[in-house]
């Protein structure tokens, strides 16, 4: 058995800052399924958000308008004090990560340069070109590799050992060996990002399967506002990959068939600029109603750039123009970038304080896992790499003070006992059934993206309830081609399968019983927002039927008033 | 339109579990449009015809390094090269060079990441951090552009001659990240952070053929650091001078 006194599961940007935060004065076991490198928080292109102040037009701008900003973004579901707290940690994380040696985009007078961002009142968004997820990860990465953090790579997580009341450890999978190792730590860190890939049509990486909500979920760890899903508004059609918000932020245009703007018929103070959830239904409506462009790959609308020029498109985002060189053949310097909206983001996840406590005594989430929640219904741009570092930073704190304070015994045979019933379970997998993974998995994929997508109503989110009802059926059929259990991606996926049919069930059932329109939640049928039913968190805790109890959890407000949401 | 092929895949198997079957390649048809990449592909392969099959894979955008393989005698991401490249209907796969086999097409990296902790791949200062950002004009991050894209695939790695013959060779990635550290303004490393490649083992031993330049899907250039850095050394062993 391994044995570490802070166990961190994930490598992208909260878990690699956590274990930075932690290392001098425990030992820290780092879990990743890839390298840490290979992180989807590689991925993200846009910024960050911190009020620093450096651009210009921004010399007013404070964390409290920022926090305001932030809550008046997620339609007023995310816990103020979460958010205030957020906002402040900001400033002092950018300057951090920029000490450590992330190579920010600079101001003509040697500050970090900032953009405008959706739904934010002030240029706020640090960035590095449009790589600033990468150039963030990569910075931490090698605090990392300074700091000689113990990582275990290509290590899947199988299952938290949880005895009702407090966690033990984890049981996990080694990749590349093919063997089942029970680690027990006196805290455990769950670090390991969004569902994305539960979705059909997500600008997410292959690896983002949500299985870390689910395996908390099936451990008995309530989790919270499943049914806020982000869908972001430019995703490159065929293989959905992001075109960041920072194409409008620095100008680039959504127009429709006929060379229209559209946006000046919904938002036309923001345009283009208002937050993600409403420039996607605003998009998906001109598709809907036959303004959308056709492409043999799907309907879409323009993404136009051209009138930014060549000099600024090659300046602020090469990334992109990379991109679309290699995915689709067009050089955005010369043609519209053709787009649909595509799930991108988690709101809910792991129902966590804002120390990134759950439930479970030594259990802690952090990053998109988490549900703090800052973001409550709708999350603004820059603010995901922000949530990140910030709460991988506070779950340090928070575990060191934890730890300080006795944290709890581990007792080894729940782990031993665990993990024999996973070698069980395997074991069936490998050997009985007769469905392939991937068949049931599509099939899931479709029924989220066709039923619980953009635009909802009660008998289509009834009818995705009982299609994962029969898919979870159809799982227990589940057959993986080799009983090897080394480097077998298809044992991977079948197991992580399970974890994301519970994920699915929870963020349909989430939306099925919201009866109001928030943030990213919109309901045909209840197309307007009801603070008096619903200013409420959504909780979720399986029960011992194996099926999701549901609660709700006070939204947490300090001085911003909830108002009409206008932009 | 989209239309529609028939490709033949011929994909390495080996299993560093099993050393007595020999490496061989198994043939996969499907029929795929023609826009797809290799990386899908492979998926398809993998979902629908054999589940055996072993590859990394994480980003599918080209910006996270997992998929670097040999693709019909070129080193390039997986996901980044579409089946219809090649004007041929079939396309084959291999691992990386210069890296031991664990399964299929996926390597044991551990050689490469050993030699990028080695040049100590993170900013080393000596000054007290300021309250706010350090300054850095925009000419001066602009100096870094080219090295900060690196994704460290190992494309570079795998078609470098020089590891071919010496295993021990730091390599084109690890050369080009210290590099970016070399030449970010705000790093203050001591001109003794060169010594660790001032030898054959380190940007001597290149035998600047571009290799990696034609490797590289990130523009990085790692030939051009290694030819930086000898010019750097030179001047500072022999005119004194700092490595800034």
């Amino acid at each position: 058995m391994l044995s570490h006194d802070v166990l961190i599961v994930g490598g992208g940007l909260a878990g690699l800052r956590a274990a930075v935060g932690l290392c001098d004065k425990y030992d820290v076991g780092l879990i990743s399924k890839v390298y840490p490198i290979r992180s989807h928080s590689i991925a993200a292109q846009g910024g960050i958000n911190a009020a620093l102040a450096n651009n210009p037009n921004a010399k007013d701008d404070t964390w409290e308008k920022h926090a305001f900003d932030t809550v008046k973004g997620s339609d007023y579901l995310a816990d103020q004090d979460a958010a205030e707290l957020m906002c402040q940690e900001a400033i002092k994380i950018v300057y951090e990560m920029e000490h450590w040696g992330c190579p920010f985009s600079r101001f003509p007078d040697g500050t970090i340069a900032q953009r405008p961002f959706g739904g934010a009142g002030y240029p706020r968004t640090c960035y590095s070109t449009d790589l600033t997820g990468h150039v963030l990860l990569n910075t931490l990465y090698e605090r990392t590799v300074f700091k000689g953090v113990k990582v275990y790579p290509e290590w899947f997580v199988i299952a938290l050992v949880n005895d009702g009341g407090q966690c033990h450890g984890v049981i996990a999978f080694d990749l590349q060996k093919g063997e089942i190792i029970p680690v027990r730590a006196k805290a455990t860190l769950f670090a390991t990002g969004g569902y994305g890939r539960v979705y059909f049509y997500s600008t997410n990486a292959l690896i983002n399967t949500g299985s870390g909500i689910g395996i908390a979920y099936k451990a008995g760890v309530p989790i919270k506002d499943m049914e806020f899903v982000q869908f972001h508004p430019t995703g490159l059609i065929g293989t959905n990959i992001l075109m960041t918000e920072a194409c409008r932020g620095e100008g680039g245009y959504l127009t429709n068939k006929d060379g229209e703007r559209f946006m000046k018929r919904y938002v036309p103070n923001a345009m283009e600029l208002a937050p993600r959830d409403i420039v996607s239904r605003s998009i998906q409506t001109e598709i809907d109603e036959g303004r959308g462009l056709e492409h043999p790959l799907g309907k879409y609308i323009n993404l136009d750039l051209r009138h930014l020029g060549a000099e600024k498109i090659l300046a602020k985002l090469p990334g992109i123009r990379h991109i679309c060189l290699d995915f689709i053949g067009i050089d955005p310097i010369l043609e519209p970038i053709p787009i649909m909206p595509c799930q991108h983001y988690s709101m809910g996840g792991i129902d966590t304080n804002e120390k990134c406590a759950t439930d479970v005594k030594g259990f802690y989430a952090a990053g998109e896992c988490a549900c703090v929640s800052v973001h409550g219904a709708n999350r603004l741009g820059g603010n995901s790499l922000l949530e990140t570092i910030v709460f991988g930073k506070l779950a340090s704190l928070a575990v060191d003070e934890y730890l300080q304070n006795g944290g709890a015994k581990q007792d080894e045979r729940l782990l031993i006992s665990k993990k024999e019933e996973m070698e069980k379970k395997i074991h069936t997998l490998v050997h009985e059934g007769n469905e392939k993974p991937y068949t049931i998995l599509t099939d899931l994929r479709k029924t989220m993206s066709s039923l619980v997508g953009i635009f909802r109503k009660k008998e289509e989110l009834g009818q995705a309830l009982k299609n994962i009802g029969e898919i979870k059926e159809r799982y227990k059929h589940v057959h993986v081609s080799s009983p090897k259990l080394h480097m077998n991606y298809e044992l991977l996926n079948a197991i992580e399968l399970e974890y994301m049919l519970e994920v699915a069930h929870i963020i349909a059932l989430g939306a099925y019983l919201r009866e109001e329109s928030r943030g990213a939640h919109f309901r045909r049928d209840f197309s307007t927002r009801n603070d008096a039913d619903w200013l409420k968190h959504t909780i979720a805790k399986m029960g011992p039927d194996g099926e999701p109890a549901i609660s709700s959890k006070k939204v947490i407000i300090t001085k911003y008033q909830p108002m009409e949401r206008k932009y | 339109m989209i239309t529609e092929n028939y490709y033949t895949f011929k994909i390495l198997r080996y299993d560093a579990k099993e050393p007595d079957v020999a490496p061989n390649f198994t043939s996969y048809r499907i029929k795929v449009v023609s826009g797809l990449t290799v990386l899908m592909a492979l998926l398809r392969i993998q979902e629908e015809i054999d589940g055996t099959l072993s590859f990394r894979s994480s980003c599918r955008s080209a910006v996270c390094g997992s998929c670097a393989m040999v693709i019909n005698g070129k080193i390039d991401l997986a996901c980044r090269t579409q089946v219809a490249t090649f004007g041929s209907n079939t396309i084959v796969l291999e691992p990386l060079p210069n890296f031991e086999i664990i399964k299929d097409l996926v390597v044991d990296m551990t050689p490469f990441w050993n030699m990028y902790e080695k040049i100590r791949p993170y900013l080393i200062r000596t000054s007290p951090d300021p309250d706010k950002e350090i300054q850095q004009s925009e000419e001066e991050r602009s100096r870094i552009d080219q090295v900060v894209n690196c994704i460290l695939c190992a494309c570079c790695y795998g078609a470098c001659p020089v590891l071919a013959r010496d295993p021990e060779y730091a390599g084109p990635a690890a050369i080009a990240k210290l590099e970016r550290f070399v030449l970010d303004s705000r790093d203050e490393r001591p001109a003794s952070a060169l010594d660790e490649v001032n030898d054959e083992k380190g940007v001597w031993g290149c035998d600047t053929i571009l290799r990696c330049i034609d490797a590289c899907p990130k523009d990085v250039r790692p030939t051009d650091s290694v030819v930086s850095l000898r010019k750097k050394l030179i001047k500072h062993k022999l005119f004194g001078k700092g490595i800034k």
